[in-house]
């Protein structure tokens, strides 16, 4: 734990993820202690400071109905967050388990669920999710059911070739002629080998499942308004550029600072766990 | 005996036709599975019970679903799929006047990851741990951070209003009127041997390309990068570099190639997932292609339309990935070579 903690203090880019995503964390969850404005996370409207260019107490400005795009963005990454740990709270066992029983047990069994992955597979991922928010009403749990469906396949994939190289292993042989049952073998004896991948792609992928929602909702697809969502606060800003172009940027770049910052913290994991990609 | 590249194609045919029937049930499955009447829905608040019966008979929506899917694959044999409720015309139709645009904005994408990300995971591989590897690896990552729609509007800001170099939406300037003979403008404005017309196309079509481009670019150097410094870890570099071979060959004959298979892989996912993100920047460059259609369907609850644009854009999917893997065979002499003496 030293060890890795050192590794990872030694790389200039890890500590700087380590910064980015703890400051997106800890805003997140301090948004009602930071956010200058905390009201503005609903339908408030204030015409005295409509469309405001930033400037002091509005540091990002205001938006078309007077609300502090800063707050806004704070309680927004409130949302994303939360759809993300909901999301890879769900996708993550199911596809995990799904991956090390098709790649143990093998036989029709492998082939019957890899096919089924293969099918979730060969939808490009924003076409399913958009698929169903539109079929669905677009509330927040159906957004998180959305990015669900097209998110597990990824990790049964990634686990399913794992167990496939883990068998191959001596102690695998050795754990069986042993006498270990099945369950034993995959969750006591290749699982835990899964485990350094599986924690990195899941870092990574806050990041990403932050991504997609924030690409569904700037197509009117996911979280409604009022509630802050950093997709649809870009796209209701591209419609006044380039003379608001803080509606925009703003938002826009705080998705890139999340993102971003996961995928650096992401890529440290790899390194000091030694995961493969 | 077959060769192996025939038997492999053959394969890959199979399974990718029943992924695609797989698809089709998915898709099928989820478009009838909502709560609400699709008639209604298509007909709106004002229609009389009367026309509701109608439709719902039409659509054959009182069968069970198995039935409603039966009727479906038989019409999808025939090239049929059904009338778009948005357009009231075929989805086929529908389908081929869009699309075009679309893949010429993917293909011209696709272009630029692979002449753009390539030689930038390559040059940061060859000068490891110089600034140029460092900036690169910071420059990709940031590539690959933001959403398309992000990187459109960012792009859009930056070259089209505050340094008009490009322009803001839109394929062609309105002034131009080619006749519409493939669909593709490239094409089309070739045929009609209007030159001026054809770099207006090709103006119009570099900011939206880029800004879809840009997440593949990042993923196709980030991954040509630790693949080719993974070779360079192997002993035959050392020596290759002991005997003296220039650097650049051995970066580019050594090092290089066998990066190449995995490379290609990521290029067939990224193919994947610009099919969807073509929908974010479409929206941005008000481009008159299949994801703009596909947005309006699916706000407008447009079954048909929402079934065949989601299938279409899988079956193409599924294509590029079959021709990714005959390209793998092709290069690979692992499998080009294999089984030649049985």
């Amino acid at each position: 734990m030293k060890r890795t903690l050192f590794i990872l203090l030694r790389n200039p880019l890890s500590v700087l993820g380590l910064i980015l995503v703890g400051t997106v964390v800890l805003s997140a969850v301090f948004a009602d202690f930071i956010a200058p404005f905390p009201s503005h996370r609903g339908a408030v409207v204030d015409f005295a400071n409509f469309n405001k260019a930033p400037e002091w107490p509005y540091i990002f400005g205001t938006d078309l109905v007077g609300r502090d795009l800063f707050s806004r963005i704070l309680y927004a990454y409130r949302i994303s967050l939360l759809l993300g740990v909901v999301v890879l709270a769900i996708a993550v066992p199911v596809g995990v388990t799904i991956g090390l029983v098709a790649g143990y047990v093998g036989g029709w069994i492998e082939y019957v669920l890899m096919r089924i992955t293969d099918v979730f597979l060969s939808i490009p991922p924003l076409v399913l999710a958009l698929s169903m928010m539109g079929l669905l009403e677009p509330t927040l749990t159906n957004g998180m059911l959305a990015v669900t469906v097209m998110w597990w396949p990824w990790y049964t994939r990634l686990v399913y070739n794992l167990t496939r190289s883990e068998k191959e292993e001596g102690y695998v042989l050795a754990a069986e002629v042993i006498g270990a049952s099945r369950a034993h073998m995959i969750f006591r004896e290749i699982l835990p080998n899964c485990v350094p991948s599986i924690l990195t792609k899941m870092t990574l992928d806050l990041g990403f499942v932050i991504l997609i929602a924030s690409s569904l909702s700037f197509l009117g697809l996911g979280v409604q308004p009022p509630t802050p969502d950093l997709g649809s606060m870009v796209a209701d800003g591209a419609k006044y550029l380039p003379d608001s172009w803080w509606l925009t940027v703003f938002p826009g770049l705080a998705i890139l600072v999340a993102v971003f910052g996961f995928n650096l913290l992401g890529d440290a994991l790899r390194d000091v766990l030694g995961a493969e990609q | 005996m077959m060769p192996p590249i025939v038997r492999l194609l053959a394969k890959r045919l199979g399974t990718s036709l029943i992924v695609l029937v797989g698809v089709s049930m998915l898709i099928f499955a989820i478009a009838r599975i909502i709560p609400g009447d699709p008639a209604r829905i298509a007909l709106g608040p004002n229609a009389t019970a009367e026309q509701i019966t109608m439709l719902r008979e039409r659509l054959h929506l009182d069968d069970s679903i198995a039935v409603q899917y039966g009727y479906f694959v038989r019409d999808l044999l025939r090239g049929d799929l059904g009338i778009s409720l948005y357009t009231n015309r075929p989805v086929t139709a529908d389908i081929a006047q869009f699309l075009p645009a679309t893949l010429e904005l993917i293909v011209v994408a696709g272009l630029m990851m692979i002449l753009i990300g390539l030689p930038l995971g390559i040059i940061s591989a060859r000068y490891r741990g110089s600034w140029a590897d460092n900036l690169i690896r910071l420059l990709t990552l940031l590539g690959v951070s933001a959403p398309s729609f992000v990187w459109a509007v960012i792009l859009m800001l930056l070259f089209a209003f505050f340094l008009p170099l490009f322009p803001i939406a839109g394929r062609i300037t309105d002034s131009y009127t080619i006749e519409p003979v493939t669909g593709f403008l490239f094409i089309d404005t070739l045929l009609a041997g209007n030159l001026s017309a054809f770099a207006d196309a090709a103006w119009h079509i570099v900011l939206p390309a880029f800004a879809l481009a840009l997440s593949g670019i990042g993923q196709a150097a980030r991954l040509t990068r630790s693949n080719m410094v993974e070779t360079y870890d192997k002993p035959y570099i050392e020596m290759a570099q002991s005997y003296g071979f220039p650097e650049g060959k051995i970066a580019w004959r050594f090092a290089f190639r066998p990066s190449l298979i995995p490379s290609l892989t990521i290029i067939g996912l990224d193919f994947a997932a610009m099919l969807g993100n073509a929908f974010l920047v479409e929206a941005v460059f008000a481009w008159p292609g299949l994801s703009r259609y596909g947005v309006a369907v699916i706000l407008r609850k447009d079954l048909n339309a929402i079934v065949g644009t989601v299938l279409i854009i899988s079956a193409m999917f599924l294509i590029v990935n079959i021709v990714v893997d005959l390209l793998i065979a092709f290069i690979n002499p692992r499998i080009r070579y294999s089984q030649r003496a049985t």
